[in-house]
């Protein structure tokens, strides 16, 4: 029997993150948000929506939610594979079914996502660029090929799941998972899915600028 | 000599932060540190007594007045400061967050432990 967790990273989404959790459970029963710190009332509409709620007893970041997920999900015995996922609405669940049935038919460890695989994604040039310049860093440091190092969206099984050790807790961390998995070496493939880029998830997203502070994090380790 | 002596003191700075940032917190860094501190204290308060000396010592470096060469010393231990500081806040950083994530796991409850209690707990008991 296969069980699929969801890991939902979770910082003041109180507004959209109880809509993404019911999608989620009609396919997948398993989630799992981590609060990390939100004071908007996000942990209530998680519960509500059927998900379980871990919760960071003060703010620590994206990167040390997701790890948090991630050992919240090994607890369970009959977890087979993990999805991340974005709390703000930006992922398609068909996407994250398609990437998990990669993994339970045992054609790769780890699925990740890439917005640049077909059309789907519509994205603003000036984003492009520096996803693009993001992917083609990772791949020269990891001798990964990645086309897209910056995608929340990856399905992961159990086994590559458990030596996953993320220690940048704010911005770095879609870099450092990168590398790790390149040390680790699992059998991994691209998955073309559709990022939605909604008027909540722009307001939400990354600020380009914050492509500085994921190169000084990565810099001085 | 100048140019010289301005390279050697930036290669020190970047060597030596480079040096105490990749060890962490350890018994011989901060001895080292500490040893340093010493030095820089003993040299201060000997500059106030014999200032010449230490314009003399500078001009034998080739950097001219005394106070450039304390000038730099200052600029290099600020880095110094810097390199450990930024390394003592990174480590506090980890066990803060090992610490908040022991009890946020502790805290979360344990569906496919318990029989009751979720929403979702049905469909867990495959």
């Amino acid at each position: 029997m296969s069980r699929t967790w969801i890991v939902i990273p979770m910082y003041n989404e109180a507004t959209v993150v109880g809509s993404v959790i019911e999608d989620l459970r009609k396919t997948f029963p398993h989630v799992v948000c981590v609060d990390d710190g939100s004071r908007d009332g996000s942990q209530a509409a998680a519960r509500a929506a059927g998900a379980m709620v871990v919760q960071h007893p003060i703010n620590l970041g994206q990167g040390a939610a997701l790890q948090t997920g991630i050992e919240y999900a090994l607890q369970d015995p009959a977890m087979t594979s993990i999805v991340t996922f974005d709390a703000d609405g930006q992922h398609r669940v068909e996407d994250a079914q398609a990437m998990v049935a990669r993994i339970e038919s045992g054609e790769a460890e780890v699925v990740l996502g890439s917005r640049f695989l077909d059309d789907r994604t519509q994205i603003s040039l000036q984003k492009r660029i520096v996803l693009k310049t993001a992917a083609v860093q990772s791949r020269m440091a990891t001798g990964m090929n990645l086309t897209d190092a910056h995608n929340g969206l990856r399905a992961i099984n159990r086994d590559v799941a458990s030596r996953i050790h993320l220690t940048q807790n704010r911005m770095a961390h879609a870099s450092e998972l990168v590398n790790q998995l390149a040390t680790i070496r699992p059998r991994w493939v691209e998955h073309p899915v559709e990022i939605i880029y909604t008027d909540y998830s722009k307001s939400k997203g990354q600020s380009l600028l914050n492509s500085v502070n994921i190169l000084a994090e990565l810099f001085f380790r | 000599m100048l140019l010289i002596v301005q390279i050697v003191l930036v290669v020190a700075v970047i060597l030596v932060s480079l040096v105490l940032m990749r060890g962490g917190v350890n018994a011989k860094h901060l001895a080292v540190r500490r040893i340093m501190l010493m030095i820089f204290a003993v040299a201060a308060a000997l500059s106030i007594f014999f200032p010449d000396t230490l314009t003399r010592f500078a001009g034998f470096l080739g950097i001219g007045r005394g106070t450039d060469l304390v000038l730099y010393a200052t600029i290099v231990s600020f880095f110094v400061f810097m390199a450990t500081t930024y390394q003592r806040f990174r480590n506090m950083e980890t066990s803060i967050t090992t610490l908040s994530r022991r009890i946020a796991l502790d805290e979360a409850p344990r569906p496919w432990t318990a029989d009751e209690g979720h929403k979702g707990a049905d469909d867990l008991r495959q």
